[in-house]
Protein backbone atom coordinates (compact mmCIF):
# COMPACT_ATOMS: atom_id res chain seq x y z
CA UNK A 1 0.00 0.00 0.00
CA UNK A 2 1.46 3.39 -1.00
CA UNK A 3 0.05 6.86 -0.26
CA UNK A 4 0.84 8.35 -3.68
CA UNK A 5 -1.66 9.69 -6.20
CA UNK A 6 -1.64 8.59 -9.84
CA UNK A 7 0.38 8.42 -12.00
CA UNK A 8 2.27 5.44 -10.67
CA UNK A 9 6.08 5.43 -10.65
CA UNK A 10 5.95 3.28 -13.77
CA UNK A 11 3.63 5.73 -15.54
CA UNK A 12 5.86 8.68 -14.56
CA UNK A 13 8.97 7.02 -16.00
CA UNK A 14 6.98 6.05 -19.10
CA UNK A 15 5.95 9.69 -19.64
CA UNK A 16 9.59 10.84 -19.63
CA UNK A 17 10.62 8.00 -21.97
CA UNK A 18 7.85 8.96 -24.40
CA UNK A 19 8.98 12.60 -24.37
CA UNK A 20 12.58 11.51 -25.14
CA UNK A 21 11.33 9.34 -28.02
CA UNK A 22 8.89 11.91 -29.39
CA UNK A 23 10.74 15.24 -29.05
CA UNK A 24 14.37 14.88 -27.94
CA UNK A 25 15.48 12.17 -30.35
CA UNK A 26 14.32 14.15 -33.39
CA UNK A 27 15.96 17.40 -32.31
CA UNK A 28 19.40 16.00 -31.48
CA UNK A 29 22.29 14.51 -33.47
CA UNK A 30 25.53 12.67 -32.91
CA UNK A 31 26.69 12.07 -29.37
CA UNK A 32 23.67 13.65 -27.64
CA UNK A 33 21.28 11.61 -29.81
CA UNK A 34 23.23 8.44 -28.99
CA UNK A 35 23.00 9.23 -25.28
CA UNK A 36 19.28 9.93 -25.71
CA UNK A 37 18.86 6.41 -27.10
CA UNK A 38 20.76 5.04 -24.12
CA UNK A 39 18.49 7.02 -21.77
CA UNK A 40 15.37 5.63 -23.52
CA UNK A 41 16.68 2.10 -23.05
CA UNK A 42 17.47 2.78 -19.39
CA UNK A 43 13.97 4.12 -18.68
CA UNK A 44 12.31 1.21 -20.49
CA UNK A 45 14.40 -1.11 -18.28
CA UNK A 46 13.21 0.70 -15.15
CA UNK A 47 9.59 0.37 -16.34
CA UNK A 48 10.03 -3.40 -16.77
CA UNK A 49 11.64 -3.70 -13.35
CA UNK A 50 8.80 -1.75 -11.70
CA UNK A 51 6.30 -4.07 -13.40
CA UNK A 52 8.04 -7.42 -12.94
CA UNK A 53 10.36 -6.80 -9.98
CA UNK A 54 8.04 -7.75 -7.07
CA UNK A 55 7.10 -11.13 -8.58
CA UNK A 56 10.74 -11.77 -9.55
CA UNK A 57 11.85 -11.06 -5.98
CA UNK A 58 9.41 -13.68 -4.64
CA UNK A 59 10.47 -16.24 -7.25
CA UNK A 60 14.15 -15.59 -6.52
CA UNK A 61 13.68 -16.06 -2.77
CA UNK A 62 11.68 -19.27 -3.35
CA UNK A 63 14.36 -20.71 -5.65
CA UNK A 64 17.12 -20.03 -3.12
CA UNK A 65 15.08 -21.42 -0.21
CA UNK A 66 14.32 -24.61 -2.13
CA UNK A 67 18.10 -25.15 -2.38
CA UNK A 68 18.66 -24.25 1.27
CA UNK A 69 20.33 -20.87 0.73
CA UNK A 70 19.33 -17.55 2.31
CA UNK A 71 20.68 -15.38 -0.49
CA UNK A 72 22.95 -15.18 -3.55
CA UNK A 73 26.01 -14.66 -1.37
CA UNK A 74 25.49 -18.06 0.32
CA UNK A 75 24.85 -19.75 -3.01
CA UNK A 76 27.91 -18.15 -4.62
CA UNK A 77 30.09 -19.20 -1.66
CA UNK A 78 28.79 -22.79 -1.85
CA UNK A 79 29.55 -23.08 -5.56
CA UNK A 80 32.98 -21.56 -5.09
CA UNK A 81 34.00 -23.76 -2.17
CA UNK A 82 32.82 -26.91 -3.90
CA UNK A 83 30.07 -27.59 -1.31
CA UNK A 84 27.84 -27.95 -4.35
CA UNK A 85 29.59 -30.91 -5.92
CA UNK A 86 29.97 -30.22 -9.64
CA UNK A 87 28.86 -33.74 -10.52
CA UNK A 88 26.66 -34.38 -7.47
CA UNK A 89 22.85 -34.61 -7.28
CA UNK A 90 22.41 -30.94 -6.32
CA UNK A 91 24.45 -29.60 -9.25
CA UNK A 92 21.59 -29.79 -11.74
CA UNK A 93 19.14 -28.03 -9.41
CA UNK A 94 21.70 -25.29 -8.70
CA UNK A 95 22.34 -24.74 -12.39
CA UNK A 96 18.60 -24.58 -13.11
CA UNK A 97 18.11 -22.02 -10.32
CA UNK A 98 21.01 -19.84 -11.44
CA UNK A 99 19.84 -20.04 -15.05
CA UNK A 100 16.32 -18.98 -13.99
CA UNK A 101 17.79 -15.92 -12.21
CA UNK A 102 19.85 -15.00 -15.26
CA UNK A 103 16.73 -15.23 -17.44
CA UNK A 104 14.81 -12.98 -15.03
CA UNK A 105 17.62 -10.42 -15.12
CA UNK A 106 17.61 -10.45 -18.93
CA UNK A 107 13.82 -10.12 -19.14
CA UNK A 108 14.25 -6.77 -17.35
CA UNK A 109 17.60 -5.65 -18.77
CA UNK A 110 17.35 -6.70 -22.41
CA UNK A 111 14.53 -9.13 -23.33
CA UNK A 112 15.62 -9.23 -26.98
CA UNK A 113 18.88 -10.92 -25.96
CA UNK A 114 16.90 -14.04 -24.99
CA UNK A 115 15.29 -14.22 -28.43
CA UNK A 116 18.60 -14.13 -30.31
CA UNK B 1 45.98 21.86 -19.44
CA UNK B 2 44.18 24.04 -22.01
CA UNK B 3 44.45 23.13 -25.69
CA UNK B 4 46.72 26.09 -26.55
CA UNK B 5 49.08 25.22 -23.66
CA UNK B 6 49.08 21.59 -24.78
CA UNK B 7 49.96 22.64 -28.35
CA UNK B 8 52.87 24.74 -27.04
CA UNK B 9 54.15 21.87 -24.86
CA UNK B 10 53.79 19.42 -27.76
CA UNK B 11 55.94 21.72 -29.88
CA UNK B 12 58.65 21.59 -27.18
CA UNK B 13 58.67 17.78 -26.85
CA UNK B 14 58.78 17.53 -30.67
CA UNK B 15 61.91 19.66 -30.88
CA UNK B 16 60.25 22.93 -31.90
CA UNK B 17 57.89 21.56 -34.57
CA UNK B 18 54.97 23.78 -35.62
CA UNK B 19 51.86 22.24 -34.02
CA UNK B 20 48.47 22.97 -35.59
CA UNK B 21 44.93 21.49 -35.84
CA UNK B 22 44.96 20.04 -32.31
CA UNK B 23 41.62 18.30 -31.67
CA UNK B 24 40.43 15.96 -28.94
CA UNK B 25 39.16 12.56 -30.08
CA UNK B 26 36.97 10.29 -27.99
CA UNK B 27 39.13 8.20 -25.70
CA UNK B 28 38.81 5.50 -23.10
CA UNK B 29 38.54 5.92 -19.35
CA UNK B 30 42.30 5.52 -18.88
CA UNK B 31 43.61 8.03 -21.41
CA UNK B 32 42.90 11.01 -23.65
CA UNK B 33 43.50 10.83 -27.38
CA UNK B 34 44.27 13.92 -29.47
CA UNK B 35 44.90 14.43 -33.18
CA UNK B 36 47.23 17.16 -34.44
CA UNK B 37 49.60 18.16 -37.21
CA UNK B 38 53.33 18.78 -36.60
CA UNK B 39 55.18 20.38 -39.53
CA UNK B 40 52.55 19.05 -41.97
CA UNK B 41 52.71 15.50 -40.55
CA UNK B 42 49.48 14.18 -38.97
CA UNK B 43 50.15 12.65 -35.54
CA UNK B 44 48.27 11.19 -32.58
CA UNK B 45 48.84 12.00 -28.91
CA UNK B 46 47.79 9.57 -26.19
CA UNK B 47 48.01 10.99 -22.69
CA UNK B 48 47.40 9.06 -19.49
CA UNK B 49 44.58 10.19 -17.22
CA UNK B 50 44.71 10.53 -13.46
CA UNK B 51 43.61 7.34 -11.73
CA UNK B 52 45.22 5.01 -14.28
CA UNK B 53 48.00 3.24 -12.43
CA UNK B 54 49.47 1.34 -15.38
CA UNK B 55 53.03 2.02 -16.45
CA UNK B 56 52.78 3.55 -19.91
CA UNK B 57 56.48 2.86 -20.49
CA UNK B 58 55.63 -0.83 -20.89
CA UNK B 59 53.06 0.01 -23.53
CA UNK B 60 55.36 2.08 -25.67
CA UNK B 61 58.13 -0.49 -25.24
CA UNK B 62 55.84 -3.23 -26.56
CA UNK B 63 54.65 -0.97 -29.41
CA UNK B 64 58.26 -0.41 -30.45
CA UNK B 65 59.00 -4.14 -30.23
CA UNK B 66 55.88 -4.89 -32.30
CA UNK B 67 56.96 -2.36 -34.93
CA UNK B 68 60.42 -3.94 -35.06
CA UNK B 69 58.83 -7.41 -35.42
CA UNK B 70 56.81 -6.25 -38.44
CA UNK B 71 53.40 -6.11 -36.76
CA UNK B 72 51.30 -3.36 -38.40
CA UNK B 73 51.22 -0.72 -35.64
CA UNK B 74 51.55 3.06 -35.43
CA UNK B 75 55.16 4.20 -35.11
CA UNK B 76 56.17 5.67 -31.73
CA UNK B 77 57.54 9.16 -32.57
CA UNK B 78 58.33 10.13 -28.99
CA UNK B 79 57.11 9.01 -25.57
CA UNK B 80 57.79 9.70 -21.91
CA UNK B 81 56.52 8.90 -18.43
CA UNK B 82 57.94 12.22 -17.15
CA UNK B 83 54.92 14.43 -16.36
CA UNK B 84 56.96 17.63 -16.75
CA UNK B 85 56.58 17.52 -20.55
CA UNK B 86 52.79 17.28 -21.08
CA UNK B 87 51.44 17.04 -17.54
CA UNK B 88 51.18 13.22 -17.60
CA UNK B 89 52.78 10.19 -19.24
CA UNK B 90 52.24 10.31 -23.00
CA UNK B 91 53.15 8.89 -26.36
CA UNK B 92 53.09 10.56 -29.77
CA UNK B 93 52.27 8.12 -32.56
CA UNK B 94 52.14 8.27 -36.34
CA UNK B 95 48.59 8.73 -37.61
CA UNK B 96 47.14 5.70 -39.40
CA UNK B 97 44.17 6.42 -41.63
CA UNK B 98 41.18 4.07 -41.43
CA UNK B 99 38.15 2.94 -39.46
CA UNK B 100 37.89 1.34 -36.02
CA UNK B 101 34.10 1.36 -35.49
CA UNK B 102 32.99 -2.28 -35.58
CA UNK B 103 29.50 -1.71 -36.99
CA UNK B 104 30.91 0.19 -39.98
CA UNK B 105 33.61 -2.42 -40.68
CA UNK B 106 30.99 -5.20 -40.41
CA UNK B 107 28.31 -3.58 -42.56
CA UNK B 108 29.53 -0.70 -44.78
CA UNK B 109 30.01 -1.39 -48.49
CA UNK B 110 33.43 0.35 -48.29
CA UNK B 111 34.79 -2.65 -46.37
CA UNK B 112 33.09 -5.43 -48.39
CA UNK B 113 36.39 -6.36 -50.04
CA UNK B 114 38.33 -6.16 -46.78
CA UNK B 115 35.83 -8.46 -45.07
CA UNK B 116 36.71 -11.30 -47.44
CA UNK B 117 40.24 -11.50 -46.00
CA UNK B 118 40.15 -9.73 -42.60
CA UNK B 119 40.04 -13.02 -40.68
CA UNK B 120 43.27 -14.08 -42.39
CA UNK B 121 44.74 -10.58 -41.81
CA UNK B 122 43.95 -10.92 -38.10
CA UNK B 123 45.51 -14.40 -37.96
CA UNK B 124 48.73 -13.19 -39.62
CA UNK B 125 48.99 -10.14 -37.34
CA UNK B 126 48.47 -12.35 -34.28
CA UNK B 127 51.09 -14.87 -35.44
CA UNK B 128 53.52 -12.01 -36.00
CA UNK B 129 52.90 -10.36 -32.63
CA UNK B 130 53.19 -13.72 -30.86
CA UNK B 131 56.69 -14.00 -32.35
CA UNK B 132 57.94 -10.88 -30.52
CA UNK B 133 60.88 -11.78 -28.30
CA UNK B 134 59.59 -11.48 -24.72
CA UNK B 135 63.12 -10.57 -23.60
CA UNK B 136 62.85 -7.37 -25.66
CA UNK B 137 60.11 -6.09 -23.33
CA UNK B 138 61.31 -7.21 -19.88
CA UNK B 139 58.72 -5.12 -18.01
CA UNK B 140 55.78 -7.10 -19.49
CA UNK B 141 54.03 -8.99 -16.70
CA UNK B 142 53.09 -12.66 -16.82
CA UNK B 143 49.69 -12.79 -15.14
CA UNK B 144 47.34 -15.70 -14.50
CA UNK B 145 44.12 -14.31 -15.98
CA UNK B 146 41.85 -16.53 -13.87
CA UNK B 147 43.52 -15.38 -10.64
CA UNK B 148 43.60 -11.76 -11.78
CA UNK B 149 39.90 -11.52 -12.66
CA UNK B 150 38.89 -13.52 -9.57
CA UNK B 151 40.60 -10.80 -7.52
CA UNK B 152 38.88 -8.03 -9.49
CA UNK B 153 35.46 -9.66 -9.02
CA UNK B 154 36.05 -10.19 -5.30
CA UNK B 155 37.08 -6.55 -4.87
CA UNK B 156 33.51 -5.46 -5.71
CA UNK B 157 31.91 -7.71 -3.09
CA UNK B 158 28.67 -8.49 -4.98
CA UNK B 159 27.89 -12.22 -5.33
CA UNK B 160 27.53 -13.67 -8.84
CA UNK B 161 26.56 -17.37 -8.72
CA UNK B 162 26.69 -17.68 -12.53
CA UNK B 163 30.27 -16.38 -12.57
CA UNK B 164 31.17 -18.85 -9.81
CA UNK B 165 29.89 -21.71 -11.98
CA UNK B 166 32.07 -20.40 -14.81
CA UNK B 167 35.14 -20.14 -12.56
CA UNK B 168 34.58 -23.78 -11.46
CA UNK B 169 34.35 -24.91 -15.06
CA UNK B 170 37.51 -22.99 -15.98
CA UNK B 171 39.43 -24.51 -13.08
CA UNK B 172 38.28 -28.04 -13.97
CA UNK B 173 39.02 -27.70 -17.68
CA UNK B 174 42.18 -25.60 -17.64
CA UNK B 175 44.46 -26.66 -20.50
CA UNK B 176 48.14 -27.40 -19.79
CA UNK B 177 50.33 -24.31 -19.84
CA UNK B 178 51.22 -23.66 -23.45
CA UNK B 179 53.88 -21.60 -25.12
CA UNK B 180 54.44 -18.29 -23.30
CA UNK B 181 54.75 -15.25 -25.51
CA UNK B 182 53.74 -11.61 -25.88
CA UNK B 183 49.93 -11.45 -25.86
CA UNK B 184 48.10 -8.32 -27.03
CA UNK B 185 45.32 -8.82 -24.48
CA UNK B 186 42.60 -6.79 -26.21
CA UNK B 187 42.76 -7.85 -29.89
CA UNK B 188 39.22 -7.24 -31.22
CA UNK B 189 37.14 -4.94 -33.42
CA UNK B 190 37.33 -1.44 -31.99
CA UNK B 191 41.06 -1.76 -31.34
CA UNK B 192 42.06 -2.51 -34.93
CA UNK B 193 42.37 0.08 -37.69
CA UNK B 194 40.86 -1.21 -40.93
CA UNK B 195 40.88 0.26 -44.44
CA UNK B 196 39.19 -0.89 -47.65
CA UNK B 197 42.40 -2.90 -48.25
CA UNK B 198 42.17 -4.75 -44.90
CA UNK B 199 43.97 -4.56 -41.53
CA UNK B 200 46.13 -1.43 -41.28
CA UNK B 201 47.19 -1.22 -37.62
CA UNK B 202 46.80 -3.03 -34.30
CA UNK B 203 46.04 -0.41 -31.62
CA UNK B 204 45.50 -0.23 -27.83
CA UNK B 205 48.26 -2.35 -26.36
CA UNK B 206 47.63 -1.29 -22.77
CA UNK B 207 46.49 -4.81 -21.69
CA UNK B 208 49.43 -6.60 -23.29
CA UNK B 209 51.22 -9.16 -21.14
CA UNK B 210 53.09 -12.46 -21.32
CA UNK B 211 50.82 -15.47 -21.65
CA UNK B 212 49.38 -18.22 -23.84
CA UNK B 213 48.97 -17.05 -27.46
CA UNK B 214 45.59 -18.83 -27.62
CA UNK B 215 44.25 -16.16 -25.23
CA UNK B 216 44.24 -13.64 -28.11
CA UNK B 217 42.41 -16.07 -30.43
CA UNK B 218 39.78 -16.85 -27.80
CA UNK B 219 39.20 -13.16 -26.97
CA UNK B 220 38.69 -12.37 -30.68
CA UNK B 221 35.82 -14.90 -30.72
CA UNK B 222 33.94 -13.66 -27.61
CA UNK B 223 30.29 -13.04 -28.50
CA UNK B 224 30.31 -9.37 -27.46
CA UNK B 225 32.89 -8.67 -30.20
CA UNK B 226 30.60 -10.08 -32.93
CA UNK B 227 28.41 -6.97 -32.63
CA UNK B 228 25.22 -8.84 -33.50
CA UNK B 229 26.71 -10.87 -36.38
CA UNK B 230 26.36 -14.66 -36.38
CA UNK B 231 29.97 -15.25 -37.45
CA UNK B 232 32.10 -16.28 -34.47
CA UNK B 233 35.42 -14.62 -35.32
CA UNK B 234 34.98 -10.87 -34.73
CA UNK B 235 31.63 -11.06 -36.53
CA UNK B 236 33.35 -11.68 -39.88
CA UNK B 237 34.85 -15.16 -39.99
CA UNK B 238 34.48 -18.83 -39.09
CA UNK B 239 36.60 -20.64 -36.51
CA UNK B 240 38.22 -22.86 -39.16
CA UNK B 241 39.32 -19.85 -41.22
CA UNK B 242 41.02 -18.26 -38.19
CA UNK B 243 42.63 -21.48 -36.98
CA UNK B 244 43.84 -22.49 -40.46
CA UNK B 245 45.32 -19.07 -41.28
CA UNK B 246 46.97 -18.82 -37.85
CA UNK B 247 48.47 -22.32 -38.11
CA UNK B 248 49.88 -21.49 -41.53
CA UNK B 249 51.35 -18.14 -40.41
CA UNK B 250 52.67 -19.26 -37.00
CA UNK B 251 53.70 -22.78 -37.95
CA UNK B 252 51.87 -24.30 -34.97
CA UNK B 253 48.61 -26.24 -34.86
CA UNK B 254 45.63 -24.72 -33.08
CA UNK B 255 43.68 -26.88 -30.61
CA UNK B 256 40.05 -25.65 -30.84
CA UNK B 257 39.32 -26.85 -27.28
CA UNK B 258 42.10 -24.64 -25.91
CA UNK B 259 40.78 -21.62 -27.82
CA UNK B 260 37.29 -22.43 -26.51
CA UNK B 261 38.59 -22.41 -22.92
CA UNK B 262 40.02 -18.94 -23.53
CA UNK B 263 36.77 -17.85 -25.17
CA UNK B 264 34.84 -18.89 -22.03
CA UNK B 265 37.37 -17.03 -19.87
CA UNK B 266 37.02 -14.04 -22.23
CA UNK B 267 33.24 -14.03 -21.82
CA UNK B 268 33.69 -14.09 -18.04
CA UNK B 269 36.31 -11.31 -18.27
CA UNK B 270 34.02 -9.08 -20.31
CA UNK B 271 31.26 -9.65 -17.73
CA UNK B 272 33.63 -8.55 -14.96
CA UNK B 273 34.78 -5.58 -17.09
CA UNK B 274 31.11 -4.51 -17.34
CA UNK B 275 31.02 -4.40 -13.54
CA UNK B 276 34.25 -2.35 -13.56
CA UNK B 277 32.70 0.15 -15.97
CA UNK B 278 29.51 0.57 -13.97
CA UNK B 279 31.62 0.93 -10.80
CA UNK B 280 33.41 3.90 -12.34
CA UNK B 281 29.99 5.60 -12.46
CA UNK B 282 28.86 4.41 -9.02
CA UNK B 283 32.07 5.52 -7.29
CA UNK B 284 31.96 8.89 -9.06
CA UNK B 285 35.14 8.41 -11.12
CA UNK B 286 33.14 9.13 -14.29
CA UNK B 287 29.44 9.90 -13.80
CA UNK B 288 27.51 8.71 -16.88
CA UNK B 289 24.17 6.98 -17.47
CA UNK B 290 25.86 5.09 -20.32
CA UNK B 291 28.40 3.57 -17.90
CA UNK B 292 25.61 2.98 -15.35
CA UNK B 293 23.59 1.01 -17.92
CA UNK B 294 26.56 -1.27 -18.70
CA UNK B 295 26.11 -2.79 -15.22
CA UNK B 296 22.87 -4.31 -16.47
CA UNK B 297 24.72 -6.00 -19.35
CA UNK B 298 26.46 -8.37 -16.92
CA UNK B 299 23.57 -10.85 -17.31
CA UNK B 300 24.17 -11.01 -21.10
CA UNK B 301 27.58 -12.51 -20.31
CA UNK B 302 26.07 -14.83 -17.71
CA UNK B 303 23.63 -16.01 -20.40
CA UNK B 304 26.47 -16.61 -22.88
CA UNK B 305 28.46 -18.49 -20.23
CA UNK B 306 25.51 -20.80 -19.61
CA UNK B 307 25.24 -21.58 -23.30
CA UNK B 308 28.99 -22.18 -23.47
CA UNK B 309 29.03 -24.48 -20.43
CA UNK B 310 26.14 -26.43 -21.95
CA UNK B 311 28.16 -26.82 -25.13
CA UNK B 312 25.68 -24.66 -27.06
CA UNK B 313 27.61 -22.07 -29.05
Amino acid sequence: MIPHDPPSAQQLVESVREWLERDVLASTTGRVQFHTRVAINVLAMVERELELGPAQATDHRDRLQALGFADDAELAAAIRSGVVDDDGPQAGAVRDAVWASVRDKLIVANPRYLEA
Amino acid sequence: MAANELAASLSVVLGGATVTDLARLTGGASRETWRFVADDRPLILQRQRGGDVRDMATEFAVLRAAHAAGVPVPEVITASTDPSGLGAAYMVLSHVDGETIARKILRDETFAGARTHLTADFARALARLHSIDTASVPSLQSTDQVVQYRQVLDSFGDPHPAFELAFRWLERHRPPTGRQCVVHGDFRMGNIMVGPDGLRAVLDWELSHVGDPMEDLGWLCVKAWRFGSRKPVAGIGEYDELFGAYAQAAGVDVDPDVVRWWEVLGTLKWGIMCIMQTQSHITGLARSHELAAIGRRVCENEHDLFLALDGRW
